[in-house]
């Protein structure tokens, strides 16, 4: 099982962070800033695992972006690679071409992606269209109950 | 696929995220984070009511804020709302904001579970995963009261969709593991099994984890998704890469759900169905093949996915530990990974190899990669992955290798990352001792350590090797010479001083008589470190010091001046200035008698588990220290993993880091330290498969008082010697023998025509036993046909404390009587004496060998000398345990013209049939066949 998940910049800015497990504020205030400071001291052909704490660490950089994940000691850490991967081609297919501007910008999104293709830590569903087409359906029902103001009501029933 | 319409929503938004963007400087963004979050708290104040678009925009603002990192402290009940709206953005808004940032407020959790209960009804999909998600991100108690009871109904009702049904699997594990006890287990739970042959991969996906949770709690209930898994496994590795469609993952079939079945499948032991498990081998085959195949693709994706089933794959094996061509092959696979471009997959390799080298199948086979293991721990760029050979080289280090293992991975500390030198410290240093046959070697390693990494080397490493060379005399010489030595650099680590001090206050009578390190020449060489020392080491070089008075009165009149000086009399420390009023009263007024009683050389330690060992795991953290005690299965001579516990610890323990250590003892006890009370048991633990034991006999029989220790003759077995011998015909350990006094523990393991056997003696008194002799004698002509040697053991042992005696054993030829043991000692300065049958008898040696029913008629048709073929038919004295006889045939032998046969146990399932068996010529090797 995921622990959690945290997308972070080059510079340290943390742009998504999801957790699967119950825990203070403060807590993972300091996870985070502790976890970013070993990421990001790491050269880049290292290896894209690492013991942390009582966990492993799984990330890889796409351009500016850091995708980091932590697992559990019997988790399988190249399909968590992959699993990285895999969400990485959603954003992409979703927003065509992603960049981190727009993981800044529709934060919301993005977080909507990763709740329909992970949920409670696990895989959800692994298929691309499967998933896309959950959050197309989503988006089509808010533009429709953006543009007829009138109708909105029977649209949030239907 | 739309683009660019997604953030026009809500434009104010990305114009607060622009102008957070645009901030020159911290305290600028500060400043405009402070205005946006009063101006929400005014929105959300006012009189007038906001409708639901400005509502979600004032929501995503505080997320945003929050994920900036600063902390929200209200909006809840906004987003309360929003969750409850029948917009669909706003409730995914709503439920977004709860998900991120909820406080379990139990009010708050009141409301959310309102409407979450709305939506869980609503019979809409979509409102229905937002719930279920919702449920799952939060997870809290409360939630699991509310809807633990009706998320398996939604899981396996007929009309559910496919992602609701997804959904449900993933929340109801989510609620299994927060809080077991609210997940009612039911008619459920079967059908949640036959999700596994559900139509849609997303729910069989989904369904596994559920699975894969809920089995290890109730093996027996789940126990039907073996076959299933497997059967949905089979389909997967065995489908072409485009069978499913988009399940399939750059080229690679279904590498999800493939990995997770093979997780659940390592939640079972073997599946015992022969046509299940031929073809979940075949399964673990093909991937294996695979492995070997030409990529299909360049991408690193192909090969991530398809190596993720291929080390999940290979996990399995390791956890079935029952195929050794599987395990091999698997290691062979691993080998090639050692040495791949891809530091992943050297890494991983480098992990599961740990776990291979403790199979006994495959610790050969991991062994035969020792070189490019040591070149990865000097040559890989990456810490994390020399540390993954550095853990692999200990695992994989016996007697065999550890002298190479332990001298690089003393050459790789002097460059080592400080991150990881304790934890190689107390590798080599384990190693070390338990690998040791000299203990020179042992005392040169450890001062190594102290030499390259001495600020790393723990307290209980050097306390340990102080125990080891108090507790050997064999070693104290060679060990007062080196340290000596040592000392003698111009610049040495305090560790080394400590050490030093320690061992020449107790042992530097041996040295004294070389010139070149006479008392003198150590006690000023000692006291040229002192002033640069800590409190501590000043301390302890102290009662060096006194201790020299007693070794080496030459010495006194300096000492003494040392301990008069101003600087020590009146020393600011405490603990310093007592030391030196005190030893210098003690060296003018005792008398030289009392000195050398209060100074007495100190008592060995007692046995206890070696501490070091204590702090490694301490060090790794419960998970690892779990993966260091799986040992291999079947424990034996050089071939426990390391890491595990000893059976029988040969050195002694940390003493208490107070005044034990430091000599200061006011007297040594008066004979032995009384024995700790949980010595009874601390024996008994030591073999979990013990039998009560013989009954006590309450003190030494009469029989045995009569044989005097002095006599050669190893004399006549107790009475119960034969009894006792025949519990252990079947098996390897266990208590061979006790009384009031004595304990006699034994563990044996057999290989052919050679065996090793310990022997554990047990004090169970509080007296110290003198002149303890185990001696084994080979009556008859069993001295032509069983050698054994055995290891000399210390002449004394202490009350509660344990000694081990090794024994070496070959078999010649075939035999019928067993080697004989005879213990004496001195209990109270009575003699005692007892004999009993060592056990070990001919079937240990044998080899099973596995024939059909057909070969062996025909082998036993071409016996055709009448003494060849005998039978006998008798009543069997137990019943037979078909598991039993297949593991350890059952036996009894009887001669007839010089040659002797032997009935085994039959192996075949059915246990009423036997089969007589031929003993062929004696050999070195006696093969049998059944």
């Amino acid at each position: 099982m995921m622990r959690f998940m945290l997308l972070f910049s080059r510079q340290g800015k943390l742009r998504l962070q999801k957790w699967y497990l119950a825990m203070s504020d403060k807590e993972r205030k300091k996870m985070v800033r502790e976890l970013m400071q070993v990421v990001l001291a790491r050269k880049p052909k290292m290896c894209s695992f690492l013991e942390w704490r009582d966990l492993k660490v799984v990330y890889k950089r796409y351009a500016s972006l850091y995708f980091c994940c932590a697992i559990e000691g019997q988790d399988n850490e190249l399909i968590t690679l992959e699993l990285i991967h895999r969400y990485v081609e959603l954003l992409d297919k979703y927003f065509g071409s992603v960049c981190e501007l727009d993981i800044i910008f529709n934060f919301e999104k993005a977080y909507f992606i990763l709740d329909e293709f992970l949920m409670g830590g696990d895989v959800q569903d692994t298929s691309k269209k499967s998933v896309l087409k959950a959050i197309e359906q989503a988006d089509l029902l808010q533009e429709e109950d953006e543009s007829p103001r009138s109708v909105l009501e029977e649209m949030g029933l239907a | 696929m739309p683009a660019v319409s997604k953030g026009d929503g809500m434009r104010g938004l990305a114009v607060f995220i622009s102008d957070i963007r645009n901030c020159k400087s911290k305290e600028a963004e500060i400043k405009r984070i402070n205005k946006e979050l009063a101006n929400i708290r005014s929105k959300f104040k006012g009189d007038k009511a906001l409708d639901g678009y400005s509502k979600k925009k004032y929501v995503c603002k505080l997320l945003f804020i929050f994920l900036l990192g600063h902390d929200i402290d209200f909006g809840h009940m906004e987003a309360v709302n929003l969750l409850s709206s029948n917009k669909y953005t706003e409730k995914q808004i709503g439920y977004l904001f709860i998900s991120v940032l909820v406080n379990s407020t139990s009010e708050l959790i009141r409301l959310i579970n309102n409407g979450v209960k709305n939506d869980l009804t609503s019979r809409n999909p979509t409102f229905m995963c937002l719930a279920l998600h919702c449920i799952a991100n939060v997870g809290s108690r409360e939630m699991g009261e509310a809807f633990a009871a009706d998320i398996p109904r939604i899981l396996v009702a007929g009309d559910s969709m496919d992602s609701v049904k997804q959904s449900a699997a993933l929340c109801l594990l989510r609620l299994y593991k927060a809080s077991p006890d609210l997940v009612p287990m039911g008619e459920w739970t079967a059908r949640v099994v036959h999700l596994l042959n559900d139509q849609h991969m997303g729910v069989v996906t989904a369904a596994v984890s559920l699975i894969t949770c809920l089995c290890k709690k109730n093996p027996e209930d789940f126990k039907t998704c073996v076959s299933l898994a497997v059967s949905r496994l089979s389909r997967i590795v065995s489908s072409a890469s485009t069978d499913l469609q988009d399940y399939t993952y750059y080229f690679v079939p279904a590498p999800w759900l493939s990995v997770k079945l093979l997780r659940l499948l390592q939640c079972y032991a073997p599946p015992e169905d022969a046509a299940v498990k031929g073809r979940l081998v075949e399964c673990l085959e093909t991937v294996l093949n695979k492995a070997q195949e030409p990529p299909k693709s360049k991408k690193v994706q192909h090969s991530n996915a398809k190596n993720a089933v291929l080390f999940e794959t290979i996990s399995l094996i390791i956890h079935y530990d029952s195929e050794p061509n599987l395990l091999v092959r698997a290691c062979n696979q691993l080998g090639q990974f050692l040495q791949h471009r891809e530091t992943n997959l050297r890494y991983l390799a480098l992990e599961s190899m740990c776990t291979l080298a403790s199979s006994e199948f495959s610790h050969e086979a991991v062994k035969t990669h020792i070189d490019t293991v040591i070149n990865a721990l000097k040559t890989e760029r990456d810490v994390s992955v020399r540390q993954r050979a550095a853990d692999l080289l200990y695992a994989m280090c016996d007697r065999s290798n550890a002298k190479q293992i332990v001298s690089e991975m003393l050459r790789y500390l002097e460059t080592a990352d400080y991150a990881i030198r304790e934890e190689i410290v107390l590798k080599v240093a384990i190693l070390a001792e338990k690998y040791a046959v000299d203990y020179s070697w042992y005392v040169d390693t450890i001062l190594n350590l102290i030499r390259i990494a001495g600020d790393y080397v723990s307290e209980e490493v050097w306390y340990r090797v102080l125990q080891i060379v108090t507790n050997r005399d064999d070693v104290q010489g060679y060990a007062a010479k080196t340290v000596f030595e040592a000392l003698q650099a111009p610049a040495c680590h305090e560790n080394m001083v400590k050490v030093g001090g320690y061992i020449l206050g107790e042992f530097g009578n041996l040295i004294a008589g070389d010139p070149r390190s006479s008392p003198p020449v150590q006690f000023s060489l000692l006291h040229s470190k002192f002033h640069l020392c800590s409190v501590a080491t000043r301390a302890l070089l102290l009662s060096t010091y006194i201790k020299f008075i007693n070794l080496f009165p030459e010495t006194k009149a300096t000492i003494q001046a040392v301990l008069r000086a101003g600087s020590q009399l009146r020393n600011a420390d405490v603990e310093l200035q007592q030391r030196a009023v005190e030893y210098l009263t003690l060296s003018s007024i005792a008398s030289t008698d009392v000195l050398a009683t209060v100074l007495e050389e100190m008592p060995p330690f007692p046995e206890r588990e070696s501490s070091i060992l204590a702090k490694l795991k301490r060090k790794k953290g419960p998970g690892a220290a779990s993966t260091l005690d799986d040992g291999r299965r079947e424990p034996g001579p050089g071939g426990d993993v390391n890491g595990g516990v000893e059976p029988a610890p040969s050195t002694g323990s940390t003493p208490s880091p107070s005044a034990d250590l430091l000599g200061l003892r006011a007297a040594p006890p008066p004979a032995a330290p009384p024995a700790p009370p949980s010595a009874g048991s601390l024996l008994v633990d030591v073999f979990s498969d013990s039998p009560t034991g013989g009954p006590p006999s309450l003190g030494p029989s009469p029989e045995e008082a009569f044989l005097s220790p002095a006599a050669e003759d190893p004399g006549i077995p107790i009475p119960e010697a034969d009894e006792l011998l025949h519990k252990f015909v079947c098996k390897n350990s266990g208590v061979l023998f006790e009384n009031a006094l004595l304990q006699i523990g034994v563990k044996s393991e057999f290989r052919q025509n050679l065996g090793r056997m310990y022997l554990f003696y047990g004090n169970k008194t509080s007296v110290q036993f003198q002149n303890f002799c185990p001696t084994v004698t080979h009556p008859g002509d069993l001295q032509s046909q069983l050698v054994v040697q055995t290891k000399r053991v210390p002449g004394q042992v202490d009350g509660g404390a344990q000694v081990q005696q090794v024994l070496n054993i070959e078999c010649l030829r075939d035999f019928l009587t067993p080697p004989l043991l005879t213990v004496r000692f001195r209990y109270g300065g009575a003699p005692q004496a007892l004999t009993l049958k060592l056990p070990v008898t001919i079937n240990k040696f044998f080899q099973p060998t596995e024939m059909a029913a057909q070969a062996f008629f025909q082998r036993w048709k071409q016996l055709s000398l009448p003494q060849q073929e005998a039978q006998k038919i008798f009543q069997a004295n137990h019943p037979m345990d078909s598991e039993v006889t297949k593991a350890k045939p059952c036996w009894t032998t009887w001669t007839q013209t010089q040659r002797t046969m032997w009935v085994l146990g039959s192996c075949r399932p059915k246990p009423c049939r036997w089969a007589a068996c031929c003993g062929s010529s004696p050999t070195p090797r006696p093969r049998c066949t059944a």
